[in-house]
Parts: C-alpha cells; structure tokens; sequence
C-alpha cells in the first residue's frame, strides 16, 4: 500500500508544486493520473521514488517510510520501485540483454555488474518475461535498433525486473503512435493483474485511461481535486481538471495569499 | 491591410553605434600600432636571409647516411608516445568525473577542474624543461611531460562530453537503486565510450608530434636527434629527420582518421 499524506514540493522560493497532496493507492489497482502540464504529475511520481526530494510530508510504501531515507536505506527502497520513462531512457549503445539486467543493478555487486557475470535465477526471469512482452529474440541487439514500442518494452521489463511493490509510469505512452501506445497501456495494465503490482500512471491521453485503468485522480495545479472510477468522469470534471492554466491558477493564490 | 516595412536588417553586435564604431576604431589603431612599434632591424633580417640560405643549400640533399640513429631516436620518440598516452588517458578518465559539473559535489568538481587548468596552462616546452631538471635528461622526462599534455586535453574534452550526457539514463539507473560505480559503468560510460577512444587516438597522433618537440629541450626521442643534428650543422641529416617526421605524423593522422570515422 502506498500512502502519502501532506506532500509539499517547492522548488526554490517560488509557489509549491504540490501543495499538501494525499493519495491512497491500496491492493493491486492500476491508477492513472491525468492533468495539464505543470499539474505536478510528475513531481509527484518523483518524489515518490526520491528522484524529486519532497519538502515536506510523508510517503509510505507498505510500512516504509520513504522521505526520510538516505543513502544506502533509499537504494534499497528505491529497488522496490519500478519506475517506466516517457523518453524510455534505455542505455542506447548497450544490448537488450544488459538494459533488462540494469533493473538488478541495485541487487548485484558492482563487480558482478561490470563483468556482466548475471545470477542464473536473474537471467531465466530476464528471457520471461522479454517472452513475456515479445521482445526476446532481441536480446543480443542494441538498444538503439528497436523501435519506440520495443524500446519502451524493454524499458517495462527492466522495471520489472527489480521485482518491484509499486510500478510508476511516467507518461509511458507520450512517445508512442496511438496503436503502439494502446499496447503499451494494455500491457501494463495486463502485467498489473499477473504480477498482482499496483501501477501508478501519469498519462495526458484521457480516453486511454478511462479504458485501462480502474481509478483516474485529476491534477490541477498541486492538489487532486477528483478521485473515482473512470465512469465518474464527466465532461463537468474533465473542464474543472483541465480549465485555466498553471499560471492562472500561480495568480489566484497570490491574491488569495495578500 | 496595415503597413508593415519590407526592409531588415541584423541588429548588430553592440547596440549603441558610438561604442561600436569606437570598438572598431580602437581594435585597428590598436594593431596598426603595434606593427609600427615592433622592434625589427631590417639588417639583422637582410643577414639572416644569407644564412637561411646556406641552411637550405646545406640540407639538400637530406642525408640518411645515419639512419640507424634516426630509426632509434624515432622508436624512442614512439615508445614516449604510447606510454605517454596510456598514462595520461588512464588519469584523464578519473579526472574528467571529477570535473564534470552534473556528476561531481561542488568541492570535487573544482579539484577537478583545478587540476585540468594547472595541466593546460603551461607549453609542453615548458613542463619538459621542467622535468628534465627534475628527472634528468631522456625519455622519462618526455613521458611525464606528455602525460601532464594529455591530461590538459582528453580530461578537459572527456568532462565536457559527461556534461553533455542524457541524463536520463542516469535517472534510470538511480530509480532501480544501483549503487554509484554500477551507475557510473552502466549509464555514463556506454555514452562517452565513443569519445573517450576518439580521444585517446588523438592524443596518440598529438603526442607523437609533440614528442619531436620537447625532445629538442632534452626530453628525449626524435627531437633530441634533430637538435643534435642542428648543433653539429649537420644540416642534411637534420632534413631528413623531419621528413621523417612529417611522414610519420601524415601516416598517424590518416590512421587515426580512419579509426575515428568507423566509430564515429
């Protein structure tokens, strides 16, 4: 269960980019996240794997709190985490095989690592579930030779691969044609259901989060202001989530603050 | 339809055209000056002249009578060359993550790039002449020279690629909790690998060059032959030692373009 409770990210002096957010994400839902940009979609989603250090509040990740981790604690903590990149960021000039095997990174010795000397367990899981998502007979290719879908493939099995309690996806889909991305998002939601993992979605594509995810939370401006099944999501929500812009919103505050 | 003017012009470089036209005015008097005021005594180059002659008429034919030296003094200048870039490749990779900006703490970082302007800010000439007092005459004083030249270039490009690295990769590894060296190996080096061996072909070709340079201050190589030439007027042998030496770098400079293009 993820629970965050009061979450405050500001960066530098300027208005915060969340303001004291709470979120639930319990069991084994897959949850979108859907907002303009600058919501703070992605803020929040880095902070939760520590790449965004918060401000203030609290991150709990079944029992672990997150925010106040260092060093080695939050390398542990953070291989619980799967985290899927819009940009894929796969390690171009490595193999498919090594992009995968990276997601161990954190469980293996740097010597084990540098040598490519992979636990035999790790391998077999690898070929899985490259099977699993059609992309093992490229296991010997570079990274750079496949296409978007393959890359963000590889990019999910990575992920994966760290046997993770929680999966966030970071607009997965944004560089993806809208076939490629559909699969991409029944993918995730499929793997959801095998691997019994909670999935944490930011996604820009309404229509695709209504059909693949069981939970839409609304962003606008640092706060959540809608929360239910994708049904409730009417045209009078969709104009609250997407009205204004971040810069009105700055504004009103700063009238509200004088 | 509103008017709208159909002529443009670039804005220029300084706004304010009183300054500019000053700029200009002060950078040509500048230059006029300093070539009116340079001491030269026309004389002293008239005589000068005479004793090129003799120089060029000496060295013709180049002689290769003593080839033997000049194939000793050009291995020697080789070996300073290899080791030289082995040594200052191998220190220039740690030193160029010290002073890349968006891997390195602040402290680290200005070590780094410390370390990197002390290497940069002296000729080759200059250090040799150094490390031929402190290490006496021959090779070593060349090979430690030209480990401090290479660290000046390849840490300094090799920091400038990290700097400009996709970051992201780095973001991947961190979100899967990789400790810092498996970071380092996994998502820097696959991206700066192409560079780095570019580098270090460079350098090789620039160390051969250089080589020849700081031999002629007592480092050692090629350019200890080719001063000892010039000392005892052996002029035509001097002649061929530096076509030798142009032909070397010509052959090391087509190699090392060959090689930078296939991994290009």
């Amino acid at each position: 269960m993820l629970k965050i409770t009061d979450l405050v990210k500001r960066y530098g002096k300027g208005n915060p980019v969340l303001k004291n957010l709470d979120l639930t994400i319990e069991g084994e839902s897959v949850v979108s996240i859907i907002g303009s940009s600058g919501a703070g979609k992605s803020t929040l989603l880095r902070c939760i794997n520590r790449l965004v250090e918060p401000t203030s509040g609290s991150i709990e990740l079944n029992g672990t709190e997150l925010t106040s981790l260092h060093g080695r604690d939050l390398r542990t903590a953070r291989r619980k985490i799967g985290m899927v990149f819009q940009g894929f960021n796969l390690v171009d000039r490595l193999t498919v095989m090594e992009n995968v095997q990276s997601g161990r990174l954190g469980y293996i010795s740097t010597w084990s690592a540098v040598m490519r000397r992979y636990p035999k367990e790790d391998i077999r899981r690898a070929y899985e579930l490259m099977e699993r998502v059609g992309i093992a007979h490229y296991a010997n290719k570079r990274a750079d030779e496949l296409s978007g879908g393959e890359r963000q493939r590889v990019g999910v099995v990575r992920a994966l691969m760290q046997n993770p309690e929680i999966l966030l996806a970071d607009e997965p889909t944004a560089s993806l044609d809208p076939k490629t991305s559909e699969q991409i998002m029944g993918l995730l939601r499929d793997l959801a259901g095998e691997l019994k993992l909670p999935v944490l979605i930011n996604i820009h594509n309404v229509t695709e989060a209504k059909i693949y995810t069981d939970r839409i939370v609304g962003m606008r401006y640092g706060r959540i202001i809608f929360d239910d099944v994708p049904d409730k999501l009417d045209q009078e929500a969709m104009d609250q989530i997407y009205s204004g812009s971040p810069h009105a919103d700055r504004s009103e505050d700063m009238k509200e603050a004088s | 339809m509103s008017q709208v003017p159909d002529t443009w012009r670039k804005p220029p470089f300084i706004a304010n055209r009183w300054l500019r036209w000053a700029v200009y005015l002060g950078v040509v008097s500048y230059v006029v000056w300093v070539g009116a005021s340079l001491p030269v005594n026309w004389a002293r180059v008239a005589d000068g002249i005479g004793r090129a002659q003799r120089i060029f008429g000496g060295a013709f034919p180049p002689s290769f009578e003593r080839s033997g030296l000049l194939i000793d003094g050009f291995l020697e200048s080789l070996k300073i060359a290899l080791l030289a870039t082995a040594g200052g490749v191998a220190l220039s990779i740690p030193i160029a993550f010290m002073a890349a900006r968006n891997i390195a703490p602040l402290p680290i970082y200005y070590l780094g790039r410390a370390i990197i302007i002390i290497a940069r800010s002296f000729h080759p000439v200059i250090v040799a002449i150094i490390f031929v007092k402190a290490v006496g005459f021959g090779p070593f004083a060349g090979v430690l020279t030209l480990i401090v030249y290479s660290i000046g270039f390849v840490a300094k490009m090799l920091a400038e690629r990290i700097e400009e690295i996709d970051f992201g990769q780095v973001e991947a590894m961190r979100a899967a909790g990789a400790p810092y060296l498996s970071t380092l190996v996994y998502a820097i080096f696959p991206q700066i690998m192409p560079r780095q061996i570019g580098l270090s072909i460079y350098q090789l070709d620039s160390n051969l060059r250089a080589s020849a340079v700081v031999g002629i201050v007592g480092a050692g190589g090629i350019g200890a032959t080719l001063a000892n030439a010039f000392g005892r007027y052996d002029y035509d042998f001097a002649l061929a030692i530096t076509i030798v030496i142009v032909g070397a770098i010509l052959i090391s400079e087509g190699v090392s373009g060959m090689i930078r293009k296939r991994i290009g």
